[in-house]
């Protein structure tokens, strides 16, 4: 079937005009995007087994060939990247029917929901640089209403912060993107990557690579550009924390990490030092703001700034084992994100507080909590069994390789910092004196920590099954590696 | 407060009743002409929601939500699934997404005449224009 990889966009949006019509019924909306989130993973994985089999997938919109038209391309790095956006949607959607209230539901919760995941699974899935831009805006527009839907006070602050500055990095994504179309002429990115390979990337290139780095950097949260997201993503209530937290930053490295080895792989030595540089200090200022808060939501998100610089400091070295640790690093951090985040809002829908000093003893009454809460803080860190450990070791691997010591250096000294930020909300939040709690009853927490372990047990068989999955990787650090597979498959010479 | 002082605004709505429909008429023909001369559905729907708002500043939103008895959501919507069905009906044929068909008929009164499944989707774009300006307005309008 030609229009398969089109799927994954395409369900979501449907179901989105679909709710739209009966925003009042809130019962049948939850019934509807369940089940069509649903739809959207089986075509995802159906879109993983046929890449797998068949190689690279393309189709070109509205049938004009290759560089004139519209193509969508689904390597293996794009259908990874699809399937693990929908599954994680649709968990977080179970976890909202319990969690957002009637009241934001009413207001076009779900269809804004689905809209985001047309965003995020278009963005992974363009080969067209300005169709980027387009996939970029529905997402972020559809996170500007997820941000500020409910209307409390500290949401509508940051709000406005936030659109703030993602207004301004696209005028500059746009921008950039002008520059690039004056250069070489062409928005289709295989072509764009052939016409730079003809000129053999002159110093206007490399300065429009740069461009590129901060306004996808803006997106993605890189150091100096990540002021805006510790207080942005605090303000929304949990399950749009999630969201953001498991997907939205990885569009921006996504795009950095296209980019960067699609285009700009010619002239390495300045680009992809500055990359490396900007991605230690991310790690960097990640890890002294992951320890310095007592605020359970403020340590985890934190915690994503830091894996933004282990996963671009793995794109940085350019190193083939690097970038396919880089990969599954990526998939390893949207799925622990998602559910550290879940977990920490069942905690918090419990005591009622995010702060850690008036959490404690939480295992006496939610022992299952507890221990699952361990094992997704173990998976973060990166301990042997479980899935973290894998993209780690590869990009250390492929940095001592590249000779790149002093980044590999501190991505395995900020494993233990990572470590003792998680495992302070564990000993604080989880062990310790038991004290009385009017938050969410038994039942609704079960029911929401039922929720996240889906995402938990994916993640430790995501760790026990590396080996299993490792083909898949290694098929789509290929592309990576070899940008001129994409190239063919695009433009068919 | 002060004394509502009882306004008369007989020569602003008499215009308007006669303007409203020109300009409707206008932004249609903007619209049908999209492919061949300037227009579309972007500058035809906006232009069909300035004769709507001449019609809110003539009279007022309850007046107006008589005579066009709509709700703008639901247009909004509507607009979105005519466009991303004639997008997706390429999918029943096994063409790729948003691939469109057009054709030659003689039609009574018109003669020969190019049908293209463009217009389809310029119809969503239309009715999505439409729907979400006046949906903004609206909102603004009736906000304290």
């Amino acid at each position: 079937m030609t229009n398969l990889l089109i799927l994954p966009i395409l369900i979501p949006l449907f179901t989105a005009i679909i709710l739209m019509f009966i925003s009042k019924y809130v019962k049948v909306q939850r019934g509807i995007s369940a089940v069509s989130t649903l739809l959207t993973v089986a075509a995802s994985l159906v879109l993983i087994n046929t890449v797998h089999q068949h190689g690279i997938q393309t189709v070109n919109l509205g049938s004009w060939v290759a560089p004139f038209g519209i193509t969508l391309v689904s390597d293996m790095l794009s259908a990874l990247l699809v399937t693990t956006t929908s599954i994680i949607t649709l968990v977080v959607l179970l976890y909202s029917f319990k969690s957002i209230g009637v009241e934001r539901e009413r207001f076009y919760y779900y269809p804004v929901v689905q809209f985001l995941l047309v965003g995020v699974n278009g963005a992974f899935t363009t080969g067209d640089i300005f169709n980027l831009f387009v996939f970029f805006e529905v997402m972020l527009m559809s996170s500007y209403v997820l941000l500020v839907l409910g209307g409390t006070k500290a949401q509508l602050r940051e709000g406005i912060k936030y659109i703030l500055v993602n207004v301004i990095s696209s005028a500059l994504f746009v921008i950039t993107v002008a520059y690039l179309y004056s250069v070489v002429g062409t928005l289709n990115m295989a072509d764009i990557s052939r016409k730079i390979a003809l000129v053999d990337q002159p110093g206007i290139v490399t300065a429009i690579a740069i461009l590129f780095l901060l306004v996808f950097g803006l997106k993605g949260a890189i150091f100096p550009l990540y002021f805006w997201l510790p207080g942005s993503y605090y303000a929304p209530p949990t399950p749009v924390l999630a969201l953001f937290g498991a997907l939205l930053t990885k569009v921006g490295i996504y795009s950095i990490l296209r980019t960067y080895t699609l285009f700009f792989y010619h002239d390495t030595g300045f680009t992809h030092e500055i990359l490396g540089i900007l991605a230690i200090l991310t790690i960097i200022l990640g890890c002294i703001g992951a320890i310095a808060y007592w605020d359970v939501k403020k340590i985890i998100i934190y915690n994503i700034i830091i894996a933004v610089g282990v996963i671009l400091f793995g794109v940085s070295t350019m190193n083939p084992e690097a970038l396919e640790g880089a990969i599954y690093y990526v998939v390893h951090d949207m799925i622990i994100k998602a559910a550290l985040f879940l977990l920490v809002g069942v905690m918090i829908a419990i005591t009622g507080t995010a702060n850690l000093k008036k959490m404690g003893g939480l295992i006496k009454h939610y022992p299952w909590l507890g221990w699952t809460f361990l094992v997704a803080a173990f998976s973060l860190a990166g301990i042997p069994p479980l899935s973290g450990f894998i993209g780690k070791l590869l990009i250390v691997r492929g940095s001592f390789a590249a000779e790149a010591y002093v980044g590999a250096g501190v991505v395995l000294a900020s494993s233990l910092l990572v470590l003792y930020s998680v495992i302070k909300i564990f000993l604080n939040g989880i062990w310790g004196t038991p004290k009385e709690y009017n938050g969410a009853s038994k039942g609704d927490a079960r029911y929401l920590w039922m929720t996240s372990l889906i995402l938990v047990v994916l993640a430790v068989c995501f760790g026990l099954g590396a080996e299993a999955m490792r083909p898949l990787f290694s098929q789509a650090a290929e592309v990576l590696v070899n940008p001129d597979l994409y190239i063919d498959a695009v433009l068919k010479e | 407060m002060k004394a509502k002082v009882k306004t008369n605004d007989v020569i602003l709505q008499t215009v308007t009743n006669v303007v409203a429909f020109i300009i409707i008429l206008f932004s249609l023909r903007l619209f049908f002409s999209g492919h061949y001369t300037p227009g579309g559905g972007f500058i035809g729907g906006l232009m069909t929601s300035a004769a709507i708002v001449l019609l809110l500043l003539a009279y007022d939103i309850k007046t107006v939500a008589t005579i066009l008895p709509v709700d703008y959501k639901i247009i909004t919507a509507i607009g979105l699934l005519f466009s991303v069905a004639t997008g997706a009906g390429a999918l029943l044929f096994d063409v790729p997404f948003l691939t469109h068909a057009y054709d030659y008929f003689h039609l009574p009164l018109l003669g020969k005449t190019s049908l293209h499944t463009a217009v389809l989707f310029d119809t969503g774009v239309y009715l999505v224009v439409i729907g979400v300006t006046m949906t903004i307005i609206q909102t603004i309008g009736v906000s304290e």
